[in-house]
């Protein structure tokens, strides 16, 4: 057994009345057209993933693609039509009622675009009611919602309100809410959409702050490519239930594996995505006396490299030298393949 | 050609109207028709014509089926009465056990579940009756009544007004604060020093058995309704005849099943009081948002967790309209089931009416308004209630209220106690003060009544007769002058041309029910003065709306107030046009009119208010004034949802036009009150009661179409 945490086999979900003996028929070769023509609509089509411990896997897509039904197959809010999915090597289908609220209770938390809180209940008892359904003693389900109250920076407002409360503080509660019972696996179905631009930007450093301490298995869905960029260890780009490509950032901004990942990837700023790593050559040959650490953002080191006549250095994290990188490389990453249509 | 191209819906009216007055001015009245008692159905007469149906012989005037159609549905009352009698009489015999004489006996299924549901209501209705005042049932039910005669002392003490009063207000300060424990007070103070103590407490005993079981049976069967489609599609044409039906009409039917007293008015106000809520509770949980549902579901509640803790409370603001309108409707029956001798308010109210004691009636009046303003405000303020985690409470702090409450109950008692010494040889006023001993400004109310006779008599009397003689009479005779397929040409024509094939067969439908049934006449009578009423409130409804609307804190005002005047009882209506216009038709249309208003004017200020902020400043930006805003943006969007209110406006006054019947009306209204009197009046009143209803939905369903045909063209849907 992997450590994956996640790991979906060929996943569909396929919306329609006589959806399964229509998918049984395809014998995996699901056409959308051809469905859609049954009556059926596909969400998701053909699923295949894991998702590491500590990982951040974002899933990105437009409107329609069906990252949102595929985060619900996997929290099984909706039935996966098709596949396997497992989520610490259980087998998340075959699970029944009582265990899967088991499973919810204590592994998995959600976030939600719209941040879903209860109107009736204050910032507190909203934090605090997922424990009071696992049936935690009120004081101690209060005293741990007080927690995460700090966790998120609420401290003072937790009498309020959601109506009282702005759009990233309520999600502020969505996200206390969902990291109260301590679970392992987080998912967030995007969190940040409703906001502010200004307050997306503060929201996202403040996850990841939160990220860094808490570690978890995250599935994050986004439309926002850059936000997917600054957030995830991998992302995977849906289109129309399909996963087109699935791969660390780097790698997607460099090989973008179809015509539709590619569009995205034009306008992405790429010096402050990819790192030296992603560029550098293997070969050590006629470097400089400069050295740079392969973890650096290219954005970060291009003013020194750029000064430089000569090819630059590349170490790894104890100072090994592992490679090079030549100005005109950096030039060539930076500017090249813009000018492609011109 | 052009214009008929430009404007079809136009010309499609036109021709209508044209086919209509055609019809009106080619059918003449036949010679001998004697207009609503034309179909007198008691009387034997050699010109009748007679049918079978399955047994019953219905007899009846025949006239040219143009003019009025035959009553085929003549028989339904009959058959109605008969199906009755057999399920309580004859249907199911099964072997029940006796306690009393220790042996099986043989009984019909539905009379023993009746007996049983009887026993249960009453024995409710008397604990909570005797804790408030005292008696020896409850005990005589546990017990019997041998064993009281052995020990005399056996008796519910009942409770000194003091303490109820005292528990009323900490109750109301607990849940809301100073200002309803205030309102609280005065109101229990009002009753007592008033000497309707005794009856107050009656109705509350009977308010406080009828307003929760209708709040969980309505909440129950909403919730299986939301989780299962069939069921809530086999539940909803049961629920829209059940809101329209006048709550006359349902006493009848429940008498035959239930007998006389205050069981049977609970039973039957539990009738009247679920369908709204169940509406409400399937239209609360609708409108959750899914996502909210799914973080229930991924906080990881169970199915029992995700309805009580999420969904309903969530729902809670549509909820709590349902718990206001089973309030509401308590107090109205609580009234009107006075006619199957529940006792209480109501009993006294209706006395006082009979007798044309306006000061008493008023008295009585109020004591019921108040009581129900004070409930509703209170279920409000519980539903509302926060609870606090932080506060380092001590016992004492946590639970002052309780303590506080306990104290009030020794201090009452010992009041009372002292009261024996006090007003030795009187009553004992600490304890309760005794129906008509107490104050009473009755006279006074008598007396301004008297004044108001003798000052004004002169001008209320030409008004009176201006408006019934050059207004009401000229109608009513227009309204009996459509030949009965002239109406059903219009009706069903409305319904094409506004919702289509399927309206048209629906509205059809309803409308052939009431033309086949004998009382078609007097239906056309209840719809001229459901509709006299409906205009007129729409126009005051409309106007007081717009004005209002003009300032923020007006429309709130008005919309306070609306909420007040619906939570009165609709019989309360009834005192003060009595005051003025005595017992006339005025009388009836006024009471109609006001009561009907209230709709109007809260719908024409919430869909006023409901129209978007961005349109209002966008048109403000284009440099329109007030009054043009009004005309061009305001009102045409406003205006399904104030059509929305000229739908209830119909239903409410339908409502007190058959209530107007006991002042004495020649309308549907009229019979159902004579049903309640006739031992076969069970058929013919439920009968009655669905054509009022049927009236209602073929209203409600033009009505509806158009908004919602309205909305879509407007993308407000």
């Amino acid at each position: 057994m992997s450590d994956a945490v996640i790991k979906c086999e060929s996943v569909y979900k396929i919306f329609g009345e006589n959806a399964k003996k229509m998918l049984q028929e395809a014998n995996g070769n699901v056409d959308a057209k051809t469905f859609q023509e049954n009556g059926c609509i596909v969400g998701v089509n053909n699923a295949s993933f894991e998702v590491a411990k500590g990982e951040m896997l974002v899933v990105m897509g437009l409107s329609g693609s069906g990252k949102s039904t595929l985060l619900r197959c996997i929290s099984r809010l909706t039935e996966a039509t098709g596949g396997k999915i497992f989520i610490e090597g259980q087998d998340l289908l075959q699970l029944n009622d009582k265990e899967l609220i088991d499973l919810r209770r204590n592994k998995m938390g959600m976030v939600f675009q719209s941040f879903a809180l209860l109107p009736h209940k204050t910032v507190i008892e909203n934090i605090a009611f997922p424990l009071q359904i696992k049936g935690i003693k009120t004081e101690d389900s209060i005293s741990k919602a007080l927690e995460m109250v700090k966790l998120v920076g609420l401290d003072g407002r937790e009498n309020y309100f959601p109506r009282e409360l702005s759009g990233g503080q309520q999600q502020r509660v969505g996200i206390a809410r969902s990291l109260a019972v301590e679970p392992d696996i987080w998912f967030l179905d995007e969190p940040f959409s409703a906001l502010d631009p200004l307050i997306r930007k503060e929201m996202q450093d403040e996850f990841l702050r939160l990220q860094e301490q808490l570690k978890k298995t995250i599935m994050f869905i986004t439309h926002d490519f850059d936000e997917a960029l600054k957030l995830a260890d991998r992302i995977a780009i849906m289109k129309d239930g399909l996963i087109e490509q699935l791969d660390t950032p780097a790698k997607i901004v460099l090989n973008p594996a179809t015509e539709y990942v590619r569009k995205f990837t034009e306008e992405v700023p790429r010096e402050k995505v990819l790192l030296i790593e992603d560029v550098m050559d293997k070969s050590t040959d006629g470097i400089g006396h400069l050295m740079v650490s392969k973890n650096e953002v290219i954005e970060n080191v291009a003013e020194k490299i750029l000064t430089q006549k000569k090819t630059v250095g590349v170490v790894d994290n104890k100072n090994n030298l592992i490679g090079s990188i030549n100005p005109s490389k950096i030039i060539n990453t930076v500017f090249g393949g813009r000018t492609d249509g011109n | 050609m052009e214009i008929l191209k430009k404007y079809p819906k136009f010309f499609q009216w036109l021709f209508l109207l044209l086919v209509f007055f055609g019809l009106c001015f080619a059918i003449d009245v036949p010679e001998t028709y004697k207009f609503i008692r034309g179909q007198a159905e008691f009387v034997k007469d050699p010109n009748q014509s007679t049918y079978v149906f399955l047994g019953k012989e219905v007899r009846y005037y025949a006239f040219d089926v143009f003019w009025r159609l035959p009553p085929l549905l003549g028989w339904l009352p009959i058959w109605i009465n008969d199906s009755l009698f057999f399920l309580m009489n004859e249907w199911m015999p099964l072997e029940f056990w006796n306690e009393d004489t220790q042996e099986f006996k043989t009984r019909p299924l539905l009379l023993e579940v009746s007996r049983k549901l009887t026993f249960f209501m009453t024995f409710l209705i008397e604990l909570i009756r005797e804790i408030l005042i005292g008696g020896i049932n409850t005990i005589v039910t546990f017990t019997g009544w041998d064993w009281i005669s052995d020990n005399p002392w056996a008796e519910l003490p009942g409770m000194p007004w003091t303490i109820v009063t005292a528990g009323a207000v900490l109750l109301s300060y607990h849940l809301s604060g100073r200002g309803l424990a205030l309102f609280a007070g005065l109101t229990m103070v009002y009753i007592s020093i008033f000497g309707q103590w005794k009856p107050s407490m009656q109705t509350l005993s009977f308010i406080l058995v009828a307003a929760p079981l209708s709040f969980i049976f309505g909440l129950g069967l909403g919730i299986a309704a939301f989780k299962n489609k069939r069921f809530e599609k086999a539940l909803y044409p049961i629920l829209l005849v059940m809101q329209t039906m006048p709550q006359y009409a349902v006493l009848v039917p429940a008498m035959v099943l239930f007998g006389v007293g205050d069981h049977a008015a609970v039973i039957i106000t539990m009738i009247v009081a679920i369908p709204p809520m169940i509406l409400l509770t399937i239209l609360g949980l609708r409108a959750v948002p899914p996502e909210v549902i799914e973080a229930g579901k991924m906080s990881g509640c169970n199915n029992w967790q995700l309805m009580f803790k999420v969904l309903i409370p969530t729902a809670r603001r549509d909820i709590l309209i349902g718990v206001n309108q089973v309030i509401m409707v308590c107090f109205s029956m609580a009234v009107i089931s006075a006619f199957i001798a529940a006792k209480g308010l109501g009993y006294n109210l209706l006395l006082a009416l009979n007798r044309l004691d306006i000061g008493l009636a008023l008295e009585a009046g109020l004591c019921i308004s108040l009581i129900a303003i004070l409930l509703d405000k209170m279920s409000l303020a519980w539903a509302n209630k926060q609870e606090d985690y932080f506060g380092n409470l001590t016992f004492v702090q946590r639970n002052k209220n309780i303590l506080f409450f306990v104290g009030t109950v020794v201090v009452g008692i010992i009041l009372a106690y002292l009261g024996t010494y006090f007003f030795k040889g009187t009553h004992n006023y600490l304890f309760e003060v005794p129906h008509n001993k107490g104050i009473s400004t009755a006279d006074f109310w008598n007396r301004g009544v008297d004044w108001i006779f003798d000052t004004f008599f002169v001008y209320i009397k030409a008004f009176n007769t201006w408006l019934i003689q050059d207004v009401l009479q000229p109608m009513r005779a227009l309204y009996l002058r459509m030949p009965a397929v002239a109406t059903i040409v219009l009706v069903v024509g409305a319904g094409y041309l506004i919702g289509g094939i399927r309206s048209a067969l629906i509205v059809c439908g309803l409308t052939l029910f009431i033309a086949l049934s004998p009382w078609w006449d007097r239906a056309l009578v209840t719809t001229y003065m459901a509709t006299f009423g409906v205009i007129v409130s729409c126009t005051i409804g409309f106007i007081v709306g717009t004005l209002s609307f003009q300032n923020k804190h007006t429309a709130s005002f008005m919309l306070g107030v609306c909420d007040i005047f619906q939570t009165f009882p609709s019989f309360v209506y009834l005192i003060p046009v009595m005051m003025l216009f005595g017992i006339t038709d005025t009388s009836v249309l006024i009471a109609v009119i006001v009561y009907a208003t209230i709709p109007a004017t809260r719908y024409t200020i919430e869909g006023l208010r409901s129209v978007p902020a961005g349109l209002h400043d966008a048109a403000t930006m284009s440099g329109v004034n007030k009054f043009q805003r009004l005309t061009k943006i305001e009102f045409p969007l406003a205006f399904p949802h104030m059509m929305l209110g000229i739908n209830q406006t119909i239903v409410f006054a339908l409502f007190m036009v058959i209530i107007g019947a006991f002042i004495g009306t020649e309308d549907l209204g009229q019979y159902i009150l004579k049903a309640l009197s006739d031992k076969n009046g069970a058929g013919i009143g439920l009968t009655l009661g669905v054509c009022v209803a049927f009236i209602a939905l073929i209203f409600d369903n033009l009505i509806r179409s158009w908004v919602e045909k309205r909305k879509k063209h407007l993308g407000i849907a």
